[in-house]
Parts: structure tokens; C-alpha cells; sequence
């Protein structure tokens, strides 16, 4: 393994143009099972943490500008910026434990680009743009167009995340879920992120399609107030954002489902559509245990 | 008393095998190894190729031909060979191993072999009769009845009149319970290290590492190298946790190390990282077990039809053992006249199931308690009622006719659970909460059971343990058996037992490292035997320590003990100074003979099995427990979390409390994580879902407190009255669980694990998807072949 040390951008990126090396920022996804990933061995990669140009983030007025380098505890740590994007914080505790939270940054769950990414769907509700830098120069990319299939992205090997950039809004509504086989330390099986605000509402799911994705047939059923009287009645709308797939973790089955069940659990207090009709409740009610006890 | 070498864990100064440096003395550089296996689950090897662009010469390359001994992995059929010469019969299977000075070089060489097998039809469903090409097992005996065809053993016992009772029975309940495979997760995967210590025919093979038990490693090591056990040595380092994981996988490992360190004739470090270890290495037996009950009108029990499938993977490892073991524990706790029971345990193309707390008992345990919610709920009856009704009492007798005669309250335990449980309370709250709740549901579930510790049968007598305890010239005391510390305290509670016996304080207490060269052989460290049954002989060893001495078995302080042993020490030097001068051949001084107490295994008097017939006394004691659980579903996400936990057990003597506790409270995790998220992926019969992050043990977020009590009634042949303990915690959580479940959702779940996706199928099934969670006819379950069709699926392969 070959490690460049750049100690500025421009020199990070000169490094990029001019071979194929790859960024490493925490290295928590890219040292992940690295005995057995021999072909990653003869690589070179360019360490981002010496470039200040990258580190720190600004919350200001009108936007939250997170760096290259920023990590999820820098957030979980930082109370205006948990009180200004409180899902930001939600989400980075869910990632791994305090050791990949102190390790693992915005810029590398982006670009490493998993289906799964937990930092991804909220920074997507939060309608994130990304400010990409090269020698060739600067691009703004907004992160609801930036993945265009697994693992495919609108962003070429010498490019660098150099800022994301997130929009002050008035938010009504703002929530994140995340569904994993266990409390902590989970891969997350099912989740989404949700936002309403004065653009209107952002419905960004995981773990149910190639990528990270905007759901705008479910965004439509909220935008139009249209009536949803069980999870099931999300489920048409669902079913033309989503593609969800049989995997290790779980099952297409139970994806489908269970993102709809959230998802109207999240709504039906909020949202005055949702909510069972006078006649049906949307649990069938239970027959409860109704023996003598003694 | 605290932990012995808890600091030492605690600060990461322990060293386990991984950390040592095998000493090199000279001969070069210690080598890494790598095995090569098979990616087939069935075939014939045609050709091993090796890619001419690697320089192999750089490499050690061992294979079958360079067995010096029998190519098998010695238990109890010598079935497994060392490596595979011919065929295979699992993914996975050793076929070559590789050793290299670079582990990143070895890695590459792994993969540069090509090894070309000849595929042919596997078996991953042992529900489904094999066809005939499929048969690979029991093919010796043509002739013999069919159903044989595969399987490794079969077991039986019966008890009265089973037909007659069920045609009088006012009730017949019928249940077919599956449970899923689980992995150790031990710590610490598996590793040894192997050199050679002299030269020639004089040389000895070591080999350390971590293990339960060094004298079945070194048997395999004899059998496969061909050596007397004079020049075989197995020494147990530090070792990370076994659940038994460790009891008969590392001889395999121990045999390869030392394959490949004799033709080297270098140290050879072999440890396997955790994914290797997850997809090679043994696994709880997955079971299907059918209850068929008969009971009178008020719920006692009057027949138990009992049928038990394990599937035992590509060859017999511990099966049988397995199978006996749960063969025994099927029909509970409880009273019944009129019992038939049926095991066996299959072939299939599986990487092999090995040797697992609680070993087979956690499975049909399972089944038992489950099915007795099932039974209540059936006749209407309360869960408790039903239990307490039909329990065990002194003088009643088990499914094998043993009579129970320990004097113990075993109505008590039960009390003391749903107190500490506040189950009653709970039973009426949850109804509250269940009709107001939108998305949550909450139940409460109990499990009645019994756990036999030691070894089966006249198991303890064959193995003919010998413990002993030396006298130190300084004084100390030096306990030496072959019981290994692995995380559960042996160290701490022998020294507590010989302490306690000899009236010394701990620090003079010193427990000796397991090592085939200087330890008698005092059994396996397995079956919760170790306190018990060890730890036993280990006081008597200490009073025959005093006999020697010339003192008294009690009375005498510590102080006397000690003088009196550095006095015995004073005395011999001075006896073989006298000798010396007296020969005056001036030669070497021999090092002292120890002063040494033994102690040899007695069983208890009265104890009868008969093995043909499976009938008698299958254990000296049991211990009993009930165990209560307290669960919440989220209906959002068809997730179940146990948010209470009661243990309660009667085990004859608690030793060390925190020791106990720690037993209970770590089983009862595993016991979470085998009911609720440890499942597997199956591909090809080895598992694919072989990562930490994708095989789901539980966190300490997923648990809640586990409270924990004991209950006393001394087994007069225990170590200061104890019966074992350690299997305990994985029988109940299961069906604890479960039945929480079942009162949660009114539901009736009949498999574990209960994830989320196989509990959303129970809650709102699919109605296209036809497969069956239970068997829906119960007409079928009095059909074998066809119950076992239907369920088939259930562990999907
Ligand atoms: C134990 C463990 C638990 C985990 N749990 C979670 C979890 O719960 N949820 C979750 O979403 N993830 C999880 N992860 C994955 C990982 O921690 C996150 O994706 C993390 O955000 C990656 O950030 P990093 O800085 O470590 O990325 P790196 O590994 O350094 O890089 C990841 C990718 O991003 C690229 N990259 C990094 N920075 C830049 C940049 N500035 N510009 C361009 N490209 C860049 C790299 O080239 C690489 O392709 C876990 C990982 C581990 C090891």
C-alpha cells in the first residue's frame, strides 16, 4: 500500500490528476476487511486528514457549509448545529459507535455510496449540494442527482468533496428512522429520512433501492394531502420509488413493508390524510390473552 | 473471591496464542499457514493445480499423502478425515494446507490453487429422504431396514404404554417445533501453534493454543501422527471463550499446525481470522422436533410422542452425544407415565455441527416448553397451572425412569420467577397496554426446565478422571487438572476449592496451566462438568494431600498444613542428601518427586444406566430453573425486544456468586441472540452471511437487566454441594422468549430464531407466499415423511 501525505488542497489535488489514487479520509470503509482485500493492497491513496482546507465546517445565516474532512462527531459535538439540522445528529449516533463517529465523515459515507449510508438520506432531505474541486476546476452537484446507479456517481476520479452544503430553512417536520437487525452497531436494513419545510416535503429512503433515493411518488401523496388510512395504502406510491432486493441482511418482502409501516407511523400523527378511517383501525385489534389468571 | 486473572483480561496484558511468539530456537523463521478447501459441497477431487506464476518452493505444501498416521480427526466415529484425500463432503472441507513466512503472501497462494472437484448431488435438507445417489452413509449394510440411509444414530426410549394412554386421553395436542443453527462467537477464534522440540525419533510435537480439551487434542494428535503420547504434547494457552466451539474443532486445527511444522521443521502459527472461523468451523445442531401429547380433562399429562431430527452436517463430530443429550431433556421436567421418544441425527452435505452449550438440550428444551404454552392454550388452561400441575416431584420418575429423590423444591423456583417477574401484574398490565397501543404489543412467557450436568450416562465412569494436588517445598499448593479456563472462572473457583479444603489463603493456592506433560488427565472441560465433577475431585485430591502429611481431613489449620508440607520437603532433601552420600556416585541431584494428594472418579453409589435400553440414571444430579421473559413487538418493524429478564435456578451450591451471575446473565445473552437474530444465510450448506455485521449477536443495547437468583439444595457428590450451572442460561431463553412472543401477538410461533422478517410472516403472512411457518394439518405430524416434507423449508437452505 502506497500512502501520499498532501499537507494542502492543491496539492491533494495535483496527486488525483495525476494518477489514479484514491482519497482517504477515516479509512472506515476503505480498510474495511483489509487482509482479505488483496487487489486494494497495491493501491495508492492520498490522505485527506493534513488539509485544513477540508476540515471544520461553518454554520451561517442562510447555510451549513460541512468540509471534506468534517466528521460525524464534529456535529454530534457541535449544539448549534445539532439545534439547526437536528437529523444530522440523529443519524451520525446511529453510525457504528463512538469509534467510526469519531473516525468516519460526511464526504466518505458519500462517496463510498452504499445503499445503506445513514448519513446520505438526511443530508438528501436537507437538500444538500456538493461542491466537487479539481486542477480542472469547481462544480456544484445537488446530492439528489449525484448517484445514478449502485455504486455510480457523478464524480471522476480526481474530484475531491470539498464542501456540502446545506440550506437554512424553516423546517415543520424533520425525522429520521433507521431500521437495523439490532439497537447498535446495525447495517441498516430499512430507513428513511423525512423533511417538510417551505419547498416542500423530502421523502429520501435507504437500503431499498441501488442507492440513496428521493421518493417523489410518496413526496406527490403528501404534496396533494390524498387520504392514507393504513401503511398499505403507501404502498403503490412506494413501489415506483423503491426497488428493494433480497439480500444477507434481509428481504425484499420485509423492505416494502416495513418502510411503508414507518413511514405511516412517522405521518399519521402529523399528516391529517393519514390516519385510520372511522370504520377500519389499522392494526387489526388483537384478542388479548383473556384467560383467569389463577 | 475476584477473578484470578481478571486484572490481566481486563488491561489486555493476558496473552493468547495470537500474541506469542513461537520460539524458534535456531531453526528459522516461525511460518504462518493457510488451509485450502473445498468450494464444493460434494464431489470427487479430480486435480489440484497450482499457478506457476507463484514460486511454490517458497512455500511448505502439505496434503493427505503426508499423514504419517490414519487420516481422521479422532472422535467418536473417525469419520472426518484430516484432509480430504478423494472426495469431499462440505464446503469448506481441508483439502491443503500452505505455510509461509508473509501471511499477506499466504493469502495470495490461497488463491492461486485451483482445486478441480467433480460435483455430485448433495444433501442440505435432512427432512427430505435421500435418493439413492444422495446416500452416503450407512451403505455398508445394504440389507438393512430403509430409513437407515444416512443416519449417524438413532436413539429411542420408551416408558409404559404410549398407545393405550392415548386412546383414553380426553385430549391430544400435536406441535412441530424447528431451531435454527447458532454460531460460538467466541471471542477469540481458533488458533494453535506447533513446533517440534528435539530431534529424530525422540522428538516431541507441541502444540498450544486454544482449546477445552488438551488430551482429546492430543489423542487426534497420536492417531493422525502416529506417535506415542510421550512425544505428542498439548499445552491450552489463554483461551478466549469455547462454548464448546472449542471441545473437538481444535484438534483438527492442532493436527494441521503439526502437519505442516514437521515437514518444516519450523514453528507454525495457525489462526484462523473471524470470517474463516464463522464459515469452517462447528455450529449448533439445527433440529425439528415433533410433540404429540396426550392429557387428561384436567391437564395432566398422560402420553408424550416425541420425535427428534438434528441435522448433523457432513460427518458424525459429537452428534450422537448431541442427540442423547436432547433425546434425554425432550419430554421436561414433569411427570408422565407413558413416554416414547425417537432421535436421530442425519447426514447432510452442511459444514459439520459440532459441540454447543447445553448441547442438544436448548433444542428440544425448546420444543417442550413451547409446546406446553401450546397445550394450554389449547385446553384453556393457564400457562403456570399446566406446568405446576404436571412437575416433577420427589419420587416421580423422568422419561428414563430415573427416579428424582433430591429433596429439592422445585415448585419454589417456579414462585420465586413469577415474584421477581411480577408475572401476574405484568399478565394484567399488558392487557391494558396492548388494547391502547397503537404500534406496540407486549407479552410475558415463561419456560419450566431441568439440566442434567457431567457426562451422560456411565459417561463419568469411562472417563476415569485423575485430579491431583501438589505440595510446594515453599509450602504452596499446586493444583493440577486438565480443566481449562476459558472465561467461565475455573481458576478462580479451584482455587476457592482447594483454599476452602486446606485452609490456605488464595495466593498459596496455584492453578496449573493445562499441559498434557504435566497434568493427569481429569476429562474435557464440557458438559457444565468441571465444578461439579472436578472440582469434586480436586478437594479429595486435598484431603489425600493431608493423609499423606499425616494430618487429620479437617481440623488441622492452614498454617499446619503448611509447615507440614515444607517440613515433608525439609525432610526429603534431607533423606536424599543422606542417600547421596551414603552412594557417593556423585551424580546429578534429581529434582524433587512432587508430594502429591490424587483423587480418581467414584461414581456416586446406586447410580444404574443402561446404555442399550436408555434407561436410568442419565445424570447424578440436575439442576432445575424457570425462567421468565418479558417482551416488546414493534409492529412497525415486526421486531421483538426483551425488555425484562428473570432467571431463577436451583444449583445445589453457589461457589462465587459474581461467577454465577456472570454464567447466567452471559448464557441468557447468547440464549437472546439464538431466539431472536441469529439466523443464517445458507448457501451451498456453509454460511454465507459469515461477518459480524450480518450474523446478529446482540449488543449490550439489545439486553435488558437479566435478574438473576439462585436457589440452594447441596448434591452431596458436588464440590461443596454444587451441580453445574453453565448450560442452564441456553435453555431458557428460547422458549422464555418465545412464549412471550406468542402471549404478545396471540400468535403461535413454532421456530426460532423469531427475526423480524420470519415474525412478520406469523403477523401478517403474505398470502401468495405459500410457505408454511406450521404445519397447518395436524394429521400430518402422525406421518413422519410427510411432516418432515412440510418442513422442509424451514431453515431454507
Ligand atoms: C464498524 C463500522 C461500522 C459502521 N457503521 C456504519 C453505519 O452504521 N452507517 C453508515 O452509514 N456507515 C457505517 N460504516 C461505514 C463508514 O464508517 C461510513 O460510511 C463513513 O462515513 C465513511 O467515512 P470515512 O471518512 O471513513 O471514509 P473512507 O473510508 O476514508 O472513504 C470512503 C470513500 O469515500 C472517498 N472519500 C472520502 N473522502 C472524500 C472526499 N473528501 N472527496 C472525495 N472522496 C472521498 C474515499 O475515496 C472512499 O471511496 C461503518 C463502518 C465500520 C467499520
Amino acid at each position: 500500500m502506497k500512502l501520499l501525505l498532501p499537507s494542502a488542497l492543491d496539492e491533494a489535488l495535483d496527486m488525483l490528476a495525476a494518477s489514479e489514487a484514491i482519497p482517504m479520509a477515516g479509512g472506515t470503509d476503505l480498510m474495511v476487511h483489509w487482509p482479505q482485500n488483496l487487489d486494494a493492497h497495491s493501491r495508492t491513496y492520498v490522505d485527506l486528514s493534513r488539509i485544513d482546507a477540508l476540515r471544520g465546517y461553518r454554520l451561517g445565516a442562510d447555510e451549513l457549509v460541512l468540509g471534506g474532512a468534517t466528521t460525524y462527531w464534529d456535529v454530534i459535538e457541535d449544539a448549534a448545529v445539532c439545534e439547526a439540522f437536528p437529523m444530522l445528529a440523529r443519524a451520525a449516533r446511529q453510525v457504528g459507535a463512538i469509534q467510526i463517529q469519531t473516525r468516519g465523515t460526511w464526504a466518505g459515507n458519500i462517496v463510498n455510496a452504499s445503499p445503506a449510508a445513514d448519513g446520505v438520506p438526511v443530508l438528501m432531505a436537507y437538500d444538500a449540494s456538493l461542491e466537487l474541486v479539481s486542477t480542472r476546476g469547481t462544480e456544484i452537484v445537488a446530492l439528489a442527482d449525484f448517484y445514478r446507479g449502485y455504486k455510480q456517481m457523478r464524480r471522476t476520479h480526481d474530484q475531491l468533496i470539498r464542501a456540502i452544503r446545506l440550506p437554512r430553512r424553516s423546517y415543520t417536520i424533520e425525522h429520521f428512522e433507521k431500521v437495523g437487525a439490532r439497537k447498535a452497531q446495525a447495517i441498516t436494513k430499512v430507513g428513511f429520512a423525512l423533511t417538510r419545510s417551505e419547498v416542500g416535503w423530502r421523502v429520501v429512503a435507504n437500503s431499498v433501492a441501488p442507492t440513496v433515493c428521493r421518493c417523489p411518488a410518496v413526496e406527490e401523496v403528501l404534496t396533494s394531502e390524498r387520504t392514507v388510512s393504513a401503511p398499505e395504502g403507501l404502498l403503490p406510491a412506494l413501489d415506483q420509488d423503491i426497488a428493494p432486493i433480497d439480500d444477507l441482511r434481509s428481504t425484499a418482502a420485509y423492505r416494502r413493508r416495513v418502510l411503508a409501516r414507518v413511514l405511516y407511523a412517522c405521518l399519521a400523527p402529523l399528516c391529517p390524510g393519514f390516519g385510520p378511517s372511522k370504520t377500519a383501525s389499522p392494526i387489526p385489534p388483537l384478542a388479548g390473552p383473556d384467560e383467569p389468571d389463577r | 473471591m475476584k477473578r484470578r486473572e481478571g486484572l490481566a483480561k481486563l488491561t489486555g496484558r493476558e496473552r493468547y496464542v495470537d500474541d506469542l511468539r513461537p520460539s524458534v530456537d535456531g531453526r528459522g523463521r516461525a511460518l504462518w499457514a493457510a488451509t485450502v478447501r473445498s468450494s464444493v459441497a460434494r464431489g470427487r477431487i479430480r486435480s489440484v493445480r497450482f499457478d506457476p506464476a507463484i514460486d511454490w518452493d517458497a512455500f511448505v505444501v502439505v496434503d493427505h499423502r503426508d499423514i504419517p498416521g490414519r487420516n481422521v480427526v479422532k472422535l467418536i466415529a473417525d469419520d472426518q478425515p484430516v484432509l480430504a484425500a478423494d472426495r469431499v463432503r462440505h464446503v469448506h472441507e481441508p483439502i491443503l494446507l500452505l505455510a509461509h513466512p508473509s501471511r499477506s503472501a499466504l493469502r495470495r497462494a490461497v488463491r492461486a490453487v485451483t482445486i478441480d472437484i467433480e460435483p455430485e448431488s448433495p444433501i442440505f435438507d435432512v427432512c427430505v429422504p435421500p435418493t439413492p445417489e444422495q446416500v452416503q452413509h450407512g451403505t455398508d449394510h445394504p440389507h438393512q431396514e430403509p430409513g437407515q440411509e444416512n443416519v449417524f444414530k438413532r436413539l429411542a426410549v420408551d416408558k409404559g404404554d404410549v398407545d393405550a394412554a392415548f386412546a383414553a386421553a380426553a385430549h391430544i395436542v400435536d406441535g412441530t417445533y424447528a431451531t435454527g443453527s447458532q454460531e460460538h462467537v467466541y471471542l477469540e477464534p481458533q488458533g494453535v501453534i506447533a513446533h517440534i522440540e528435539g530431534e529424530g525419533d525422540d522428538d516431541v510435537v507441541v502444540v498450544s493454543g486454544s482449546m477445552q480439551c488438551p488430551f482429546y487434542v492430543q489423542g487426534a494428535l497420536m492417531m493422525a501422527l502416529d506417535r506415542e503420547a510421550e512425544r505428542v504434547r498439548v499445552v491450552q494457552t489463554s483461551t478466549g471463550g469455547g462454548f464448546g466451539g472449542k471441545e473437538e474443532f481444535p484438534s483438527g486445527l492442532a493436527i494441521h499446525a503439526a502437519l505442516l511444522a514437521l515437514k518444516a521443521r519450523r514453528p507454525v502459527k495457525l489462526i484462523y481470522d473471524r470470517g474463516e472461523d464463522l464459515e469452517a468451523s462447528t455450529k449448533r445442531h439445527p433440529s425439528w422436533v415433533r410433540h404429540r401429547t396426550a392429557l387428561d380433562a384436567d391437564g395432566r399429562l398422560l402420553a408424550q410422542d416425541i420425535d427428534i431430527v438434528m441435522d448433523a452436517g457432513a460427518y458424525v463430530t459429537l452428534s450422537p452425544v448431541v442427540l442423547s443429550r436432547g433425546v434425554i431433556h425432550a419430554a421436561g421436567p414433569y411427570r408422565c407415565a407413558n413416554v416414547r421418544i425417537r432421535g436421530r441425527c442425519v447426514l447432510s452435505n452442511r459444514v459439520p455441527f459440532g459441540a454447543f452449550r447445553g448441547f442438544g438440550a436448548p433444542q428440544t428444551l425448546f420444543a417442550c416448553e413451547r409446546h406446553m404454552d401450546r397445550i394450554a392454550h389449547q385446553l384453556g388452561l393457564d400457562p403456570v397451572s399446566l406446568r405446576r400441575v404436571n412437575l416433577l416431584r420427589d419420587g416421580d420418575s423422568t422419561a428414563t425412569s430415573q427416579t428424582i429423590r433430591d429433596g429439592s423444591d422445585r415448585s419454589a423456583v417456579i414462585d420465586q420467577a413469577l415474584a421477581m417477574a411480577g408475572w401476574y401484574e405484568k399478565r394484567a398490565a399488558h392487557r391494558a397496554f396492548n388494547a391502547t397501543e397503537p404500534w406496540l404489543r407486549r407479552g410475558i412467557g415463561l419456560a419450566v426446565f431441568h439440566h442434567g450436568a457431567g457426562f451422560t450416562g456411565s459417561g463419568e465412569v469411562y472417563l476415569d478422571s485423575r485430579v491431583a494436588v501438589a505440595g510446594l517445598p515453599d509450602g504452596r499448593v499446586e493444583v493440577l487438572t486438565a480443566a481449562t479456563e476459558m472465561g467461565q472462572g475455573t481458576i478462580t473457583v479451584f482455587t476457592q476449592l482447594a483454599a476452602d479444603r486446606l485452609g490456605l489463603p488464595p495466593e498459596d493456592v496455584l492453578i496449573a496451566q493445562p499441559d498434557t506433560a504435566r497434568v493427569p488427565d481429569s476429562g474435557p472441560t464440557v458438559a457444565s462438568r468441571t465444578a461439579m465433577i472436578v472440582g469434586r475431585l480436586v478437594e479429595r485430591a486435598c484431603d489425600d494431600l493431608r493423609d499423606r502429611l499425616g494430618l487429620g481431613p479437617e481440623a488441622s489449620s492452614g498454617d499446619a498444613v503448611r509447615r507440614a508440607i515444607i517440613a515433608w520437603h525439609e525432610d526429603y532433601a534431607r533423606r536424599e542428601q543422606s542417600s547421596r552420600d551414603e552412594t557417593r556416585d556423585g551424580g546429578v541431584a534429581t529434582s524433587a518427586p512432587p508430594l502429591l494428594g490424587q483423587a480418581r472418579y467414584q461414581a456416586p453409589p446406586g447410580v444404574l444406566w443402561d446404555d442399550e435400553r436408555y434407561r436410568g440414571d442419565a445424570y447424578g444430579a440436575f439442576a432445575w430453573a424457570t425462567y421468565v421473559a418479558e417482551v416488546e413487538v414493534d409492529l412497525r418493524t415486526y421486531s421483538a425486544r426483551v425488555i425484562d429478564f428473570v432467571a431463577v435456578q436451583e444449583i445445589g451450591k453457589v461457589l462465587n456468586e459474581v461467577l454465577a451471575r456472570g454464567q447466567i446473565q452471559g448464557g441468557v445473552v447468547q440464549g437472546i441472540g439464538w431466539a431472536l437474530s441469529e439466523s443464517f444465510v445458507w448457501r451451498d450448506g456453509a454460511m454465507a452471511n459469515a461477518q459480524l455485521t450480518n450474523y446478529v449477536i446482540p449488543t449490550s443495547d439489545d439486553v435488558p437487566s437479566i435478574r438473576v437468583a439462585f436457589q440452594e439444595n447441596p448434591y452431596p457428590h458436588g464440590a461443596q454441594g454444587a451441580k453445574g450451572i453453565g448450560e442452564l442460561p441456553m435453555d431458557g431463553p428460547g422458549p422464555a422468549i418465545a412464549n412471550a412472543i406468542a402471549a404478545a401477538l396471540d400468535v403461535d410461533p413454532c421456530e426460532i430464531p423469531l427475526t423480524p422478517e420470519t415474525l412478520m410472516d406469523l403477523i401478517d403472512p403474505i398470502v401468495d407466499d405459500a410457505s408454511p411457518l406450521c404445519d397447518a394439518d395436524p394429521a400430518l405430524n402422525n406421518r413422519p415423511s410427510a411432516t418432515e416434507g412440510a418442513h422442509g423449508g424451514l431453515i431454507g437452505s
